[in-house]
């Protein structure tokens, strides 16, 4: 039988692991290496770091930072951020990756996961997707906004659409947040992640909003998501992996379970 | 204990190369003839398109892993390596694979569930083998693929997904495995341990 995923994410600004509410209260929440690994010892199935420096300075450092966390790491292991060209993404690989999160690099140059995808596979690319629902529009859900720039820019682009292509061009998996969820606590946008889910034939993973056992339940059972994202939820001894996981056995989910 | 691993273009092998070098094998990168002619010990790793195998065909690997392979050297395909054992894949319908064994490989039927198949699926030991020693059924293990292998007497592991496929092959040296072991935390690990602990028979002491 095939598990739901819970993902363990580290935002990693120069170096070290962040976490800001809606992306602006940053908060220093420790070392990525170390983190990486104690996710993947206390459950975790996978294992994202997102780097939001990003900058071309920050990129030497995130490429020893990936190198760092993979070094132990036998879960699968995802990077996303500042990732332009197919030559960042064979860095990152050659660093320990497996699969690299693109976003608005692929939304300027759409061909990107096309070329990313020839080289290294469609396992390998993931496609992250910030989206907002738009309350002006006849159906806020379908019609859902592409952000980009943290959330601070329109894109012009529709999320639904938006992931067909993506699947289309290559892509092996979407990494969709909700930005109207992302940082509160307050559950995710089950709407939003269930109509990407029902649009294309990969792997769906929701982001954005998790704050209790009960939220991750609903994104697997209303949000027909294959995997969920979280961050802020273990960072800060909320809970670990393994007792979140153990909690949605209970509720009926299914998940790899010992770990 | 050194380890061959065969670099044919198809996907990185950092994962894989980590994985050996954590489980104190010395590992060897080649994409040549006579360096596989002389393996201890040979994995075939691989992600992305049965096509890419037509590069071993290219480089002369091909018939050199037959060579070994008929010496009893133990051999480890991983994905798309392991399919490549087949007679092919209808992936790539005009590319041969070594036909060591006479099946051929299908992508799963859609409609159903999601294809690709993704994640951490159970796996259920088929039979008693070398690679599934001390694994209980049940046991998780990462996937990532759309073409699968059909269960045979070869099948030493079957998982379910749509359907019941082989989730890894044995038999006698030659072995192969459909998830990703460098990717499947401590099951993943003891399985390649056990490769890496394989003795035939005939050369054990």
């Amino acid at each position: 039988m095939l598990t739901k995923r819970i993902i363990a994410c580290l935002d990693v600004h120069d170096g070290r692991v962040v976490k800001g509410v809606q992306f602006v209260d940053i908060v220093d929440a420790g070392d990525p290496a170390e983190l990486a690994a104690r996710h993947a010892r206390e459950g975790a199935d996978e294992i994202v770091l997102l780097d939001i420096t990003a900058t071309h300075e920050g990129r030497k450092t995130l490429l020893d930072t990936v190198r760092r966390a993979a070094r132990e790491l036998f879960v699968p292991f995802a990077v996303g951020g500042g990732i332009r060209s197919a030559q960042d993404a064979e860095q990152v690989f050659d660093a320990g990756a497996d699969k690299v999160s693109i976003n608005s690099a692929a939304l300027a140059d759409p061909a990107l996961i096309d070329s990313i995808g020839r080289s290294f596979g469609a396992q390998a690319v993931v496609v992250a997707i910030d989206a907002r629902r738009d309350p002006s529009a006849a159906d806020p859900v379908r019609e859902a906004q592409v952000l980009v720039q943290g959330g601070r820019k329109t894109t012009g682009r529709r999320v639904v659409e938006w992931a067909r292509e993506a699947e289309s061009r290559g892509a092996g998996e979407i990494l969709l947040t909700s930005m109207d969820a992302d940082g509160t606590r307050a559950g995710f946008d089950c709407e939003l992640t269930a109509a990407v889910s029902h649009a294309v034939n990969i792997p769906v993973i929701a982001s954005g909003g998790a704050g209790t056992v009960a939220h991750f339940v609903d994104v697997f059972a209303r949000g027909c998501a294959d995997a969920a994202l979280a961050a802020s939820i273990f960072h800060f001894g909320v809970s670990s992996a393994r007792s979140l996981k153990q909690e949605l056995a209970q509720a009926g989910v299914s998940v790899r379970l010992p770990c | 204990m050194r380890v061959t691993v065969i670099d044919y273009k198809a996907g990185n092998l950092t994962s894989v190369l980590k994985a050996l070098r954590h489980l104190g094998a010395e590992t060897e990168v080649t994409d040549r003839a006579d360096t596989v002619k002389t393996a201890e010990r040979l994995i075939l790793p691989g992600v992305g398109h049965f096509a890419a195998t037509q590069q071993l065909d290219a480089s002369g690997v091909t018939p050199a892993i037959r060579d070994v392979i008929a010496r009893g050297v133990p051999f480890l395909g991983i994905c798309v390596g392991m399919q490549w054992l087949f007679s092919g894949s209808t992936e790539a319908p005009d590319q041969l694979g070594l036909a060591h064994f006479a099946e051929t490989c299908t992508r799963f039927p859609s409609g159903l569930e999601k294809v690709p198949h993704v994640g951490w699926n159970s796996l259920e030991p088929y039979r008693s083998s070398h690679l599934f020693a001390g694994i209980h059924p049940g046991e998780y293990v990462y996937f990532t693929h759309s073409y699968k292998a059909p269960v045979t007497p070869a099948t030493a592991a079957s998982a379910q997904y749509i359907e019941t496929f082989a989730a890894a092959v044995e038999q006698g040296n030659v072995m192969g495995v459909q998830f990703h072991p460098e990717k499947s935390g401590e099951t993943g690990l003891k399985i390649l341990r056990n490769f890496l602990e394989y003795r035939d028979k005939e050369t054990a002491c």
